[in-house]
């Protein structure tokens, strides 16, 4: 009963031992996924999202439905005690008396951990705001191992908005606890934070900064997120940066047989012409959502060990 | 008097002794020294064996609560609080930070949660120099936004 009652709040809580265990259960999960339809019948999950999300909070309560549990949601705060004005410790200590485990999205950093020491039942962050986004960061690892059969020894490369991306700051850190040599490709003014580029210093993993693609050399895992117009200062750079970080089938010959993963949705930045080649793994990686959450949910409400 | 003071002893009170050089005004706006009444010296950049440069902070009738002595402490580590009663110093500590701060500060991110409900907690990441992390939102904080946050 390893991670019974655990709360799943930031990927900094994680050891390397936690995020193998959690991989590799969710990897017996995903074989054994038909055998366990009532793993978790007579719980009952609340799903509580005050920002609009529909992957997250989709694949959550399939993941719960897909192992017999129930779900009761919120899907936003103007639906809500919050909107006249209920704190969200209030919210969370009610909805407790309702249900056994609480996925909350909110648009606050912190907001998750404030939530968890509010309740005795488990909270699993399912983002606040700009913070963390653990499970997927999970299924993110999931994706990589599952496609690459190991993390150690990997060169992996993350593209797009390294600065403001929650995605790929609590992948980085993840990775941080692993034998790996990163590439970071950005535009100058949207590098990876100096205080992530100093823990791997700290850490000693070599990475490596570069401003286009091309310069990449060979990876093993290209991770791409979209560069959004809005954080650019001035518009004409960020028109003279986009086109550069698009990938379509002539990346490719550089690229090799790196996976390329993105944590959706995508705009631009990934061709469709790719998507059906052996590089891409982003729908893959999407559908990986389903077995890790199963996996997080039956731990935490200690059904599964 | 000790050469390198330059300032008079005090009867009964507190001296804040090897605060890093520039920091007693920090010190003199945490304790709202401005309102004092009773007798306040403050000494800056004297010469210090131990670390070069000094600030001291002297205040006569003044004993600190625990919260100002933290608080004290993110602002200049390393400094050391002396308790005086009758010209005697009574006791000496060197000022160390907790592993955990209770509502000091507040976090430097607008967007935490810290700042619409409950109060602000933070992880000391580094004493030397400090570096917190706010336990909510995870931002870290360093000696810079922590002298600029430190309550006016």
């Amino acid at each position: 009963m390893r991670m019974k009652n655990r709360d799943i709040i930031s990927i900094r809580d994680f050891t390397k031992g936690d995020i193998e265990y959690v991989l590799d259960k969710s990897a017996q999960m995903e074989t054994d996924a038909a055998k366990n339809r009532r793993m978790l019948e007579g719980h009952v999950l609340s799903t509580l999202f005050f920002e609009p999300s529909t992957r997250t909070r989709l694949s959550f309560e399939a993941a719960m439905n897909r192992l017999g549990g129930r779900v009761i949601s919120v899907a936003e705060s103007k639906s809500s005690s919050v909107a006249k004005g209920e704190t969200l410790a209030d919210t969370v200590r009610t909805v407790e008396q309702y249900s056994d485990v609480i996925v909350m999205r909110h648009p606050s950093e912190g907001a998750a951990r404030l939530a968890a020491d509010a309740v005795a039942i488990p909270v699993i962050n399912a983002g606040d705001g700009a913070n963390q986004h653990p499970t997927q960061t999970l299924l993110d690892l999931y994706t990589i191992r599952k496609s690459c059969g190991v993390i150690d020894g990997l060169s992996i490369g993350l593209m797009g908005d390294l600065k403001y991306g929650r995605t790929v700051h609590s992948l980085a850190t993840a990775l941080s606890h692993y034998d790996v040599k990163l590439t970071f490709v950005s535009p100058e003014a949207l590098q990876m934070p100096l205080e992530i580029k100093h823990h791997f210093d700290e850490r000693g993993i070599p990475f490596r900064e570069i401003a286009r693609v091309e310069e990449i050399g060979k990876v093993d895992v290209l991770y791409v997120t979209r560069i959004q117009a809005e954080r650019f200062p001035d518009p004409t750079e960020y028109e003279r940066v986009r086109g550069v970080y698009k990938l379509g089938p002539a990346a490719l010959e550089t690229l090799g047989k790196a996976k390329i993963m993105h944590p959706l949705p995508r705009v631009d930045e990934i061709s469709p012409e790719i998507d059906g080649t052996d590089n891409a793994v982003y729908f893959a990686q999407a559908r990986h959502g389903i077995p890790v959450r199963m996996t997080l949910l039956s731990l935490v409400l200690g059904a599964f060990e | 008097m000790k050469k390198e003071l330059k300032v008079s002893a005090i009867r009964n009170g507190t001296v804040i002794d090897h605060i890093s050089p520039a920091r007693a005004l920090d010190v003199a706006r945490i304790l709202s020294l401005e309102t004092f009444t009773d007798p306040v010296a403050l000494a800056m950049n004297v010469p210090s064996g131990k670390i070069g440069r000094k600030d001291v902070v002297k205040i006569e009738n003044r004993a600190l609560s625990e919260s100002e002595v933290n608080e004290i402490a993110l602002v200049a580590p390393q400094s050391t609080l002396n308790i005086i009663k009758d010209y005697e110093v009574v006791e000496k500590r060197k000022l160390e930070l907790p592993d955990v701060i209770h509502g000091i500060l507040t976090c430097v991110n607008p967007n935490c949660i810290s700042r619409r409900e409950g109060s602000a907690k933070f992880i000391v990441e580094k004493k030397h120099p400090v570096i917190l992390r706010c336990y909510y939102c995870e931002r870290l904080m360093r000696d810079d936004e922590i002298s600029r946050r430190a309550k006016a």
